[in-house]
């Protein structure tokens, strides 16, 4: 059940993003204005607005739970993990679930936009001054034609462990 | 074929052809202790199932084989290719025999005299006897030493006599359950030249095609049961909907067929949860008959009780389970309980007990396997623990009884004195452990020299279906395991049941008890109005729920209904939530948490009880016919819980911050128009900055004090029992109340503390009057002390009256007495009595104090010298006459 991704200790994800080929495929998501993305092999559905249980005393970043053609699947509000404000609007948004460690979790994002191959060499590393938030979170960017495409790394976007440490 | 049988089979070919890798495997690296410890658990238990089995012939060869593995396991013998093939040769024939079996539900005759031999002369020399040479020899030689079973005609004739009643019965069904034909022809060949036990080891056994029982089962992939599981649901779900669509229009086209896939739906998710759920019955069912021939065996009498076998389990867990529980079953019966003779002479009946209980309790199963036998030696545990070098003799001095019992799960430990066929190898209990906790479980050992010994092993129920309430609570629903649920009250201000207040704190009459009630929407934080109280005490669903042998109510919205849940383990972000035990998936294809119980009690600030915990406590209350004291439980200053007799305390208070004045560096407030001084727990106390403050306020006459606490926890009927008496002023001791050790705090200590300026002017101006109060109730000395030095007194209190006699004896002297009169030893008459014409204490009032008040009582008292006579609990009458009796001298 575990894949081996899981087992790959976050902090060489990084170095792990396979950016052999000339292209990497990427499922893109828009939170507010910035486009982020997600390795499209670890990308198991995506979702429109459902049913939400809310957990409580759970930790704010987790929205509740959902059941996915009979699998729990965790909601995770991105929006909070970023350290972002809420949606001002009221567009019920859309989720992107993932698997990690044999889990599923569902990211609330805004919206979901395509699937986006992009040449290897547009690659860069996450520049200095950004977020720490942001940067624990981000993989690297992307430069894109108008755009930046951050990628999220899920492993560290999901280990709340680390989040409650940085927290404290 | 016998259930048991083919069980035995399917089990056996499996574990057998792991042997022959395992056996390969070993000669690649003989130095691999995993693998051999591997392969000799498995010969282990084949050979322990056939003995049970009434399997002699089968269990003599794995015997022997066994011994060869163990000795090689102990580096007494070495790993060599022949050696290898001398342990095949065994399985073989292992293999061989179980092919017979199959075919004919009986061992076939011969015996394997010559293999055994050969296997046993290599346990003993380390050499392998040459070929055919030997045989002859060897067949004298093997039944002797260490092939018991195969000597004692008698245990063999029972054995054989036990097993021969299975097949008879079996007979009937045997066509059907016969395995193919074709299966059937090609073991004949083999099986007759085999029959002539032929001294060496025929080249067709080694053939032994696969069994053919083995067939009738699919082992599947649990992974593959759980999708299955997960697509039925989904397509009840889709039903749901479906049916839900068509409800309503009566003339649909739809309406039948929609109701046969309704039919089959159910069936299928029936089916479908079949496959995963068995009784825990199922594991036991072999049990009865492994202990029957075991008592034969053993020359014991064994009565098994078997409770909750309808538990239900999880398949996969039932199946890791099985072995360790027939192996701690045996264990029980063969090292646990003791021989006829030897229950005689401790005066236990003949008939030994060994107890299986599985019961759910808290989001897991428990299974509770005790015997009524010898008890664990601890002496013998600590010597063979010495001797294998795991601990030495001054580690084990500093080691609590428990710990040194938990040495009998370390590998190759047993305190058996001899090996038997049944067991004492030190294979067993160490298996039984790493097999629990490989699932997440745990196993607990309670033992008692001489009573004898509990196993407690507690799975987890992670993949169990449980019957579960779903509530409402804050908008949001919830399931509480039906096992934890004991009743539903449903309390209004006009009915019989009300939710009543005790600063603050919600409780419950129900049925002449105080249960305490927790509001779910409080304590999960979904409470977000202020003055959700009001609606609670209008109309509320109380869930009485019990953990261990606390219970206490949960305050819900609404209640639902009852369904039937699969649990399944929450995501690990959320592991942490301990007041969830998972979460599931309902009917309408919501997702909801399940609650834990036990994680709620301990949210409250009750420390959970073990069920025994809770044997023992009730024990405890029915040995002490005690009165039962109520007494205040309160924290002041640190963690710790402090107590107060009920009755010393006014009223409780809650005392805002701001109110608080000062007068000569000393706190006060303003209350009932009075000035009331505030004392605190110690010098070092904290009060708060803001809101309010909890006081306990004491009153006496006309003055009132208030000690100010951090938070009132509990009132608690309870035998009081002071165990320690502390040094430390303000402090009478410490008690066990409600099983949590609690410091009894001394009122009179703080009173004086508040009124010390009082008490001063008074000490002042006159000496204060002495009073000895007698009283074998360390309660009502402790009660009493206080309140009689509040009320002005210097009291010598003592617990009898020989004590008194003492005081008398030194000198002292005192203005009263007061004396009890049912005490051991010198009651209060004889007291009295002897003190009537003393010369020194013959002029001192003594007040009788008793619980009987009788007119006959009055009289005697009054002959024997008492100067007045006052009830118990009278505590008014009895300050009231002693001033009276003090003033008249």
């Amino acid at each position: 059940m575990s894949d081996n991704k899981a087992l790959v200790p976050s902090h060489e994800r990084g170095a792990a993003l396979d950016l052999r080929g000339d292209t990497k495929d990427f499922v893109t998501a828009y939170i507010g204005k910035q486009l982020f993305g997600i390795p499209v092999l670890t990308v198991q559905d995506v979702l429109g607005p459902q049913r939400i249980t809310r957990i409580p005393l759970a930790p704010p970043e987790v929205a509740g739970s959902l059941n996915l053609r009979g699998r729990i699947v965790t909601a995770i509000d991105v929006r909070k993990r970023l350290g972002l404000r809420d949606k001002e609007d009221e567009d019920p948004g859309m989720s992107i679930v993932v698997d990690q460690g044999g889990e599923l979790y569902s990211l609330m994002v805004d919206q979901v936009g395509e699937v986006l191959s992009v040449p290897r060499k547009a690659f860069e590393q996450n520049p200095a001054t950004l977020d720490a938030r942001w940067r624990e979170f981000s993989d690297g960017i992307f430069r894109l034609d108008k755009k930046l495409l951050v990628i999220l790394d899920v492993t560290r976007l999901l280990d709340f462990n680390a989040a409650v440490k940085q927290a404290v | 074929m016998d259930d048991l049988l083919s069980e035995f089979l399917t089990e056996t070919s499996e574990s057998l052809s792991t042997l022959d890798v395992e056996l390969v495997k070993l000669e690649q690296n003989p130095n691999d202790p995993d693998i051999l410890s591997n392969i000799f658990r498995l010969v282990h238990t084949i050979k322990g199932t056939c003995g049970f089995l009434g399997l002699p012939r089968l269990e003599a060869v794995a015997h022997a084989g066994e011994n060869v593995l163990g000795k090689i396991r102990d580096g007494e013998l070495i790993v060599t290719p022949p050696a290898v093939t001398l342990v095949l040769e065994s399985i073989d024939t292992i293999k061989y025999l179980l092919g017979e079996l199959e075919q004919n539900e009986a061992e076939p005759d011969g015996n394997d005299a010559d293999l055994i031999a050969r296997l046993n002369h290599f346990a003993d020399t380390g050499t392998i006897m040459g070929g055919d040479a030997a045989p002859a020899a060897a067949v004298e030689e093997a039944p002797a030493d260490d092939a018991p079973e195969m000597t004692d005609d008698e245990r063999l004739q029972a054995i054989f006599d036990a097993t021969e009643v299975d097949p008879e019965v079996a007979e009937p069904e045997a066509p059907a359950a016969a395995p193919p034909a074709a299966a059937k022809s090609q073991e004949v060949a083999p099986a007759k030249p085999a029959k002539a036990a032929g001294p060496k080891a025929e080249a067709p056994r080694a053939e032994v095609k696969e069994s053919s029982v083995a067939a009738q089962t699919i082992r599947v992939n649990v992974e593959l049961l759980e999708n299955l599981m997960t697509l039925v649901s989904e397509l009840v779900l889709t039903r749901n909907q479906l049916l839900q669509m068509v409800r309503g229009k009566d003339d649909s086209e739809f309406t039948v067929p929609l109701q046969r896939l309704s039919h089959i739906t159910t069936d299928l998710q029936e089916g479908v949860m079949k496959t995963r759920m068995q009784p825990i019955g199922n594991a036991w069912a072999k049990l009865p008959r492994i202990v029957r021939d075991l008592a034969l065996e053993m020359n014991k009498k064994i009565d098994l009780q078997m409770i909750g076998a309808d538990t239900e389990l999880d398949r996969q867990v039932l199946e890791l389970i099985k072995d360790p529980l027939t192996h701690m079953v045996r264990n029980s019966a063969d090292h646990g309980l003791e021989d006829i003779p030897g229950r005689r002479e401790v005066g236990k009946p003949e008939t030994g007990t060994v107890t299986l209980n599985a019961y759910h309790e808290g989001g897991h199963i428990i299974i509770e396997i005790s015997d009524d036998g010898r008890g664990l030696n601890l002496e013998r545990i600590k010597a063979k623990a010495i001797t294998n070098g795991l601990a030495t003799e001054s580690e084990l001095e500093s080691m609590g009884d428990q710990q040194i019992q938990q040495f009998i799960f370390k590998a190759g430990f047993s305190t058996a004195e001899k090996v038997t066929s049944v067991s004492g190898r030190g294979v067993g209990m160490d298996v039984v452990r790493t097999n629990i906790e490989k699932i997440g479980g745990t196993v607990e050992l309670k033992s008692v020299e001489g009573r004898g010994s509990t196993f407690i092993i507690k799975i987890p129920l992670t993949l169990a279906i449980v019957s579960a309430l779903i509530v409402e609570s804050g908008g949001e629903r919830f399931a509480i395991p039906q096992i934890s649920v004991l009743e539903l009250v449903r309390a209004s201000n006009n009915s019989e049941h009300s939710i009543e207040r005790i600063h603050d704190t919600p409780v419950l009459r129900l049925r002449n008890r105080l249960l305490p009630l927790v509001t779910l929407k409080k304590i999960l934080g979904l409470d977000t109005t202020e003055e959700a109280d009001d609606g609670v005490d209008e109309e509320a669903f109380i869930v009485v729920a019990q953990v261990g042998t606390y219970s206490f109510g949960i305050i819900v919205d609404r209640v639902f209904d009852t369904e039937e849940i699969v649990v399944k383990p929450v995501a690990p972000i959320l592991r942490d939530l301990s007041l969830f035990s998972g979460n599931t998936i309902l009917g309408d294809g919501s997702v909801i948490m399940i609650l834990d119980p036990n994680g709620i009690a301990n949210r409250t600030g009750e420390i959970t009880v073990g069920d025994s915990q809770g044997v023992e406590g009730k024990a405890k209350a029915d040995a002490s016919d005690g009165e039962t004291t109520s007494m205040l439980v309160f924290r002041a200053g640190g963690n710790e819980v402090r107590a107060v007799p009920l009755a010393l305390v006014a009223r409780l208070e809650e005392i805002d911050v701001e109110n608080i004045e000062h007068s000569n560096g000393r706190p006060l407030v303003q209350y009932r128009g009075k000035l009331m001084p505030l004392v605190f727990i110690d010098g070092g106390y904290q009060m708060k900055t803001e809101g309010r403050q909890p006081t306990l306020v004491f009153q006496d006459r006309e003055r009132t004090m208030g000690l100010v606490v951090d938070e009132i926890v509990d009132i608690v009927d309870d035998v009081l029992n002071v165990e320690l008496t502390a040094d430390q002023d303000g402090l009478v001791g410490s008690a066990v109340i409600d099983g949590k050790a609690t410091d009894l705090i001394d009122a009179g200590y703080y009173l004086e503390l508040a009124f010390s300026d009082w008490f001063g002017t008074e000490e002042n101006g006159g000496e204060k009057k002495r009073v000895l109060l007698i009283d074998d109730s360390p309660f009502f000395r402790n009660l009493l002390t206080p309140m009689l030095s509040v009320a002005g007194f210097r009291v010598t209190a003592l617990e009898n009256a020989e004590q008194a006699m003492e005081l008398k004896n030194r000198g002292e002297v005192f203005d009263a007495i007061i004396s009890d009169i049912e005490m051991p030893g010198m009651n209060g008459f004889e007291f009295a009595e002897a003190l009537q014409n003393d010369e020194l204490w013959g002029e001192t009032p003594i007040i009788a104090l008793s619980s009987h008040t009788k007119d006959e009582d009055f009289e005697r008292g009054r002959q024997v010298g008492f100067s007045d006579y006052v009830a118990k609990f009278d505590r008014d009458a009895l300050v009231s006459t002693l001033i009276q009796t003090l003033s008249t001298i």
